[in-house]
């Protein structure tokens, strides 16, 4: 790839190439270390206190490192009096993967039909998404809250994993539609010609090609809800049991003292996985967010 | 929503009196595959919206009986609340303080970002890690580093008030950063704009993907200053992202809760909530559903309008017609 120098620096290949200042170069290091260092030092913290005793997390003056790594913590978390935490990951694991095969089912069939087929009402439909995914559900708790109490839905995980899927098909949607838009119709048109059901034409054809967008939908989805917090604290707020961790967190602050080792334990729980998922579809990250505005 | 969807239909399709039969046999056979999702939408957005501004005027017991119409009295009991001017004022200042903080430091990052370096895939990952991360935890730590006896920060910044008396305005032994207005919730705007960077950045950074070689080096051949290449060439391109990014922050940042129940959730009264915040106050704590509501509603309006002009702005269905 021939990465000819731009005159703000930029470089259009991705690879580190040419770059005829050193000087610019050491600069730009520093800043990036600079950078990662602001970007990771809160969450270093929050690792480092984790494995503190309740009596050194509380200690003044504080302490960077623990003095004695109580690795007993990740153990020790689990059976604690003040939430039942494996059921707390339990409900967080249920919700998320439910919510997210729940927002496939419904967003694979649209997104295929609405990229692959001009109907009318295609754009209404386009619009309604797009209106959904502007609104967040703590715009509309008050209205979830007394719907899912009279629904008896109150407390219960599948209120949380119907809200998860409505809030979070409309990434999964137009991520999707962008990728089905984006096989030639040739593609698809002389598949037809040789006999193929519309069926076959999305399973044989279209899959293999839109697998990338599909993954990136579902691993949103599941960040996404795996995280969620204002509609399930006021839903799940009389249902310890089927809290997610993001809700449990807060039987650990008490009023006179926080076990913030506890705190933290869970939180690196919780962190760890889905910023492994993250990382993967990193790069198709905003396409869906902003949803065509970009091009 | 059925009006705007009718009338959208009879703006795309100019020609449907004429096939009417035909476009009706279309939609019918879309049917099927877009009725899952309609029914999602319907049923857990469109419908609790609508049961929202149908509860905002009823009256609704603390144990959540329904007791009759309300007419206007909860619109009246909200909008008599003494500390809801400040809640107002303060909920401009959240937003505008978080979106144009992010935006301008996401303009650095993202132009930094898409520089030459070794390591900038690295650099690129590690900002993703606030973006994956609750924001919830994420405060939590934030709060933990300043809490006021054992916060790391606040014994760093308790040390360092005492060169600099300035830092001793927003702080004292007793209180901290963390326990009293206005420090706690200059502290939120931060943890706000830390949790809003990697999304704005990578939106911008995409924009940069968009930007044709061709315009740059055209300003290289013109001649142009650095400066004057980024405000007349790079920023005017940029400017859909930009857009894009700015109002989907601008949704986010108004409709942030856990920020600030966590840095200033401990305060009574509302003297540091925005209006979400505040709603979730009074449907909790005050469990009063019904004003909760009335709140809801003006929260869900002021969404809306800030939608419209996005989508007015913006056009983001721009790209799915032909």
């Amino acid at each position: 790839m021939s990465s000819k120098r731009l005159p703000d620096g930029t470089l259009k290949s991705s690879r580190y190439t040419t770059v005829s200042d050193p000087g610019s170069v050491t600069a730009r290091v520093v800043m990036a270390v600079v950078l990662v260092v602001v970007f990771l030092v809160p969450y270093l913290v929050m690792v480092l206190s984790s494995f503190k005793s309740l009596d050194e997390v509380n200690r003044v003056p504080p302490t960077l490192l623990p003095q004695t790594w109580h690795l007993d913590n990740y153990v020790a978390m689990w059976g604690v009096s003040e939430t039942p935490l494996p059921h707390n990951l339990l409900s967080t694991i249920i919700i998320a993967g439910a919510a997210t095969l729940l927002t496939l089912a419904v967003a694979l069939p649209a997104a295929y039909y609405t990229a692959k087929f001009r109907f009318p009402g295609r754009l209404a439909f386009l619009f309604l998404v797009l209106m959904t995914q502007m609104l967040q559900p703590a715009v509309l708790v008050t209205g979830l809250f007394r719907e899912f109490l009279a629904l008896g839905g109150a407390g219960q995980l599948w209120s949380m994993i119907l809200i998860n899927a409505a809030f979070n098909m409309s990434f999964g949607t137009w991520i999707m539609h962008s990728f089905f838009a984006n096989v030639p119709k040739e593609v698809d048109e002389s598949a037809r010609l040789d006999g193929a059901s519309s069926w076959a034409i999305l399973w044989r054809i279209n899959m293999p090609l839109v697998w990338p967008g599909i993954v990136t939908a579902v691993i949103f989805t599941f960040v996404a809800a795996w995280n969620e917090f204002a509609a399930s604290v006021v839903i799940l707020s009389g249902a310890p049991q089927n809290q997610p961790l993001s809700v449990a967190l807060f039987s650990f602050v008490g009023q006179y003292q926080t076990k913030w080792q506890y705190v933290f334990g869970v939180s690196v729980v919780a962190i760890v996985p889905v910023l492994i998922l993250f990382a993967i579809i990193e790069k198709k990250l905003v396409a869906g967010l902003t949803a065509g505005a970009i091009k | 929503m059925t009006l705007t969807q009718s009338t959208a239909v009879e703006v795309d399709t100019p020609e449907s009196t004429k096939n009417r039969p035909r476009r009706a046999r279309e939609s019918l056979r879309a049917a099927p595959w877009l009725a899952p999702g309609l029914i999602l939408i319907i049923g857990v957005v469109l419908f609790p919206a609508g049961y929202m501004i149908y509860t905002s005027t009823r009256t609704i017991s603390k144990a959540g009986v329904d007791r009759g119409p309300a007419g206007a009295a909860n619109y009246e009991t909200l909008f008599a609340l003494p500390d809801l001017p400040g809640v107002l004022v303060r909920t401009l200042v959240w937003v505008v303080a978080v979106v144009i903080g992010t935006v301008c430091v996401s303009l650095l990052l993202a132009h930094f970002l898409n520089k030459a370096f070794p390591g900038r895939r690295f650099v690129r990952l590690m900002l993703i890690i606030p973006w994956a991360a609750s924001v919830l935890m994420t405060t939590m730590i934030v709060y933990y580093m300043f809490e006021p006896n054992y916060g790391l920060v606040n014994n760093f910044l308790m040390q360092l008030s005492q060169h600099f008396d300035f830092l001793s305005a927003f702080s004292n032994a007793d209180y901290g950063f963390t326990k009293r207005m206005p420090a706690a919730f200059i502290i939120a705007i931060f943890v706000a704009i830390f949790v809003s960077l990697p999304f704005t950045t990578y939106t911008l950074l995409a924009g940069y993907q968009a930007i044709p070689r061709e315009t740059l080096e055209a300003a290289c051949v013109d001649k142009a200053s650095r400066w004057q290449t980024y405000w007349h060439v790079t920023l005017p391109q940029l400017r859909p992202a930009l857009m894009a990014a700015s109002i989907i922050n601008i949704i986010n940042v108004y409709n942030s809760y856990p920020i600030l129940k966590v840095m200033t959730g401990s305060m009574p009264g509302f003297d540091a909530d925005t209006t979400t915040t505040m709603m979730f106050k009074i449907l909790q704590t005050n469990q009063r559903a019904d004003v909760a509501a009335a709140l809801s509603v003006v929260n869900f309006v002021i969404v809306i309008a800030v939608i419209s002009v996005y989508m007015w702005l913006v056009k983001p269905l721009k790209s799915v017609e032909d």
